[in-house]
């Protein structure tokens, strides 16, 4: 098979680069053309990860720094994995272990993570519009790997290039979208991207976890979840935080489980082959049961994993193309 | 000195609008002229009572001299607060010789919500009012006896109508902005809620209450009731309010971080209404100078506040170009009303009043800019607006402010 290409013909309109940006901060801004050019380039990287020695040497001599201001493990270690395939140094910076615990402001660090010329930076923090702070500052592109409540477009690419090849496309498909939408960054990030792209999509929560005026962003929402099941291609679920779970916003998880918990009898409702999505890490017999969660031929949790590390490859890889010189876009 | 101001354009919030001259004499505006007065030619601007901000947050005399403000309410968030005669005084004598402060005094010990500070001793330190400060009482039983001993002590309780449990951690309005940026939000209500209970509260005691800010449309609702009733609220709110709405915090604009946070299109509509039709008493600029290390942060980590002492005048002659309100009902709300509720004689331009005075070009134009503010900070969230109206001079008891 071909080696994948630096690019591709058809990454250009109009004389400019396709992927104009210089960071991914969100997908709000981005055009749909943009996000399936996104899609597209990770395509390449799926059956290279599969196939061959998983070693590309573009990335070669540039310094990746994963700063992450909130503990994550898969999201960190998907970053990496994917920046290592491609030849990058790879740091990653703990804010457990770093001088943000000492009182430093996040513009500070940021200053201090440009000076030692990071040639890209991907950024977790827990308040929104962060990592848009630190993309202002620092002269290298910054990838948003999840900020606050605000966005993680990477989880949205990775969800959306998972359902466009199970699926077959993503327009027209009915996506149920289900769990903690008022703090998921998940949810509003897949919102703007499968809406962007024509899908349908609902969200369903207690109205304890749902957002005011969610149907400006173009979904319907529901409480009912059992109605939101009906004709679904796509019933994605979100993680609830334990913090949430214990009387704040639910009285208990056994609760929320009768109500929003995906069980088999409940999935019967979407259409027969349906599929099941959780961006992870899962509360077993909380949102998602066990049987639902591993039902072969179903659920697409794994391959999302997967889909995680081609998309982050891609996304490395396209905004470094102008430091790098690769023609048609410096 | 005794001055004559000739030629000037006299606008008095209580004798309205004309031409002519304007005589002081010993620090006071005088029916005639004083003896070898110096003549101050106005070229026929605006000659008008210097502005009184009623609710800043910090003493910024070189903010307040751009913007025309001669005396200022003080809020009693400061560090020490002022909860006792010693701050109350100290901070009285602050601003001296150039700036009137008038602190209202913390209406319980460390505006912590528990205890009565005390009123009258505060009031005989210089304090010319009592207020809850930043925050709402959220003790019923608290703020009912706040507002009674204030009634006994003449003093008008100036509060902040947010309900706490419901804005919690909030840093937004509840709506299509905050929703789509993934900010903790709160729903407007938490105001009306506030101020239904504190009108409630004040009617009961017969205590003369002031809201600070109003900002939405029930809460302007039942104020128009309660007064319809003769209950003794008034309210105030800034040109932020007026002029901006949620939409501005798109992008994460810090300085757009305000307390109470901006509101959506439809109350901004019914702020612009509540203001044409009289139901708002008071323009205040909020003037809560913070500088890059409270600003420079993610969005919800922000310290809320904007300067406002600079932009006041021009934003309010604005309101007035777009005819929303008379020049001489502006300067009701900037100087009349505030000196009202401060209870001192000042904001007119009647003969024996001391002469404050602000000279003004209403037409020069010239562009808001956070980087060049006069003042401690420059945090506006009409960074870049173009504005026209300027104050060329200002008096303070017959004295140029320099």
């Amino acid at each position: 098979m071909q080696p994948p290409i630096d690019h591709r013909p058809g990454a250009q309109i109009y004389g400019r680069a396709v992927f104009p940006h210089a960071h991914l901060t969100g997908i709000s801004g981005l055009q749909p053309h943009e996000i399936l050019f996104l899609l597209d380039e990770a395509e390449q990287w799926i059956e290279a990860n599969r196939t061959r020695a998983k070693s590309d040497r573009r990335l070669d001599g540039l310094t990746q720094i994963n700063a992450f201001f909130e503990n994550s493990t898969r999201t960190l270690l998907s970053f990496e994995i994917a920046g290592k395939r491609m030849g990058a140094d790879v740091v990653n910076m703990h804010a457990a272990q770093s001088s943000v615990k000492k009182g430093e402001t996040l513009i500070d660090t940021a200053v201090t993570l440009n000076a030692m010329r990071a040639d890209v930076i991907v950024i977790r923090h827990m308040s929104s519009g962060a990592v848009q702070l630190i993309a202002d500052k620092v002269d290298c592109p910054v990838l948003n790997a999840g900020d606050g409540s605000h966005e993680h477009p990477t989880q949205a690419l990775l969800d959306a290039l998972t359902i466009r090849r199970r699926r077959g496309a993503i327009a027209h498909q009915r996506v149920v979208i289900c769990g903690d939408i008022l703090h998921s960054r998940v949810a509003r990030s897949n919102i703007l991207a499968l809406t962007a792209l024509a899908a349908e999509v609902r969200v369903v929560a207690p109205s304890t976890l749902m957002p005011a005026a969610i149907e400006k962003m173009h979904v319907t929402p529901f409480t009912d979840f059992d109605a939101a099941l009906e004709g679904a291609d796509v019933v994605m679920m979100l993680r609830l935080q334990n913090e949430r779970m214990s009387g704040a916003f639910i009285p208990s998880t056994r609760e929320y489980h009768l109500n929003y918990g995906l069980t088999p009898a409940r999935l019967a409702r979407a259409k027969p082959d349906a599929l099941v999505m959780h961006p992870g890490p899962m509360n077993r017999g909380v949102e998602i049961t066990s049987s639902v969660a591993d039902m072969p031929g179903r659920s697409a949790i794994t391959e999302q994993v997967e889909m995680g590390v081609a998309v982050r490859m891609a996304c490395l890889d396209v905004l470094t193309r102008r430091a790098r010189g690769v023609e048609g876009w410096a | 000195m005794n001055l004559t101001f000739a030629n000037a354009r006299l606008v008095c919030p209580e004798a309205g609008a004309r031409a002519g001259d304007l005589h002081v004499v010993d620090g006071r505006i005088a029916s005639e002229a004083g003896e070898g007065a110096q003549v101050v030619d106005c070229r026929g601007r605006i000659l008008a009572p210097a502005l009184i901000d009623l609710g800043v947050f910090a003493m910024d005399k070189a903010a307040c001299r751009a913007g025309g403000i001669a005396r200022i309410g003080l809020m009693p968030d400061q560090s020490p607060v002022l909860d006792g005669p010693g701050l109350v005084q100290r901070a009285a004598d602050m601003g001296k010789p150039e700036l009137w402060v008038h602190p209202i005094a913390a209406a319980t010990r460390g505006l912590a919500g528990e205890s009565l500070a005390e009123f009258a001793t505060n009031a005989e330190a210089g304090a010319r009012a009592v207020s809850t400060g930043r925050a709402w009482i959220a003790d019923s039983g608290v703020m009912r006896r706040v507002l009674a001993y204030a009634r006994d002590c003449g003093l008008t309780v100036i509060t902040h109508a947010e309900d706490g449990g419901l804005t919690g951690s909030a840093v937004a309005t509840e709506g299509e902005t905050a929703t789509r940026l993934g900010l903790p939000a709160a729903p407007a209500i938490a105001e009306a809620l506030a101020v239904a209970r504190d009108i409630m509260l004040a009617e009961q005691t017969g205590a003369a209450i002031h809201f600070r800010q109003l900002t939405t449309a029930a809460a302007f609702d039942l104020v128009r009731a309660a007064r319809a009733r003769g209950v003794a609220v008034s309210c105030g709110i800034t040109p932020a309010h007026l002029l901006l709405s949620d939409i501005n915090v798109t992008d994460f604009r810090t300085f757009a971080r305000l307390s109470p946070p901006l509101r959506d299109e439809h109350d901004r509509q019914a702020a612009l209404a509540a203001l044409g039709d009289g139901t708002i008493d008071v323009l205040c600029s909020g003037h809560d100078p913070q500088g890059p290390e409270e600003k420079r942060l993610p969005f919800a980590d922000a310290t809320p506040g904007m300067a406002g002492a600079t932009t006041l005048l021009a934003l309010g002659l604005g309101l007035v170009r777009d005819e929303r309100i008379t020049l001489q009902r502006l300067f009701a709300m900037l100087s009349r009303t505030p000196a009202r509720l401060l209870g001192i004689a000042a904001g007119s331009l009647e003969p024996g009043m001391p002469a404050d005075l602000v000279l003004v070009d209403p037409d020069a134009p010239w562009q808001i800019d956070a980087d060049r503010m006069p003042g401690k900070a420059g945090n506006t969230p009409f960074d870049g607006l173009p504005v026209q109206g300027k104050a060329l001079r200002l008096f303070k008891g017959g004295s140029e402010v320099g």
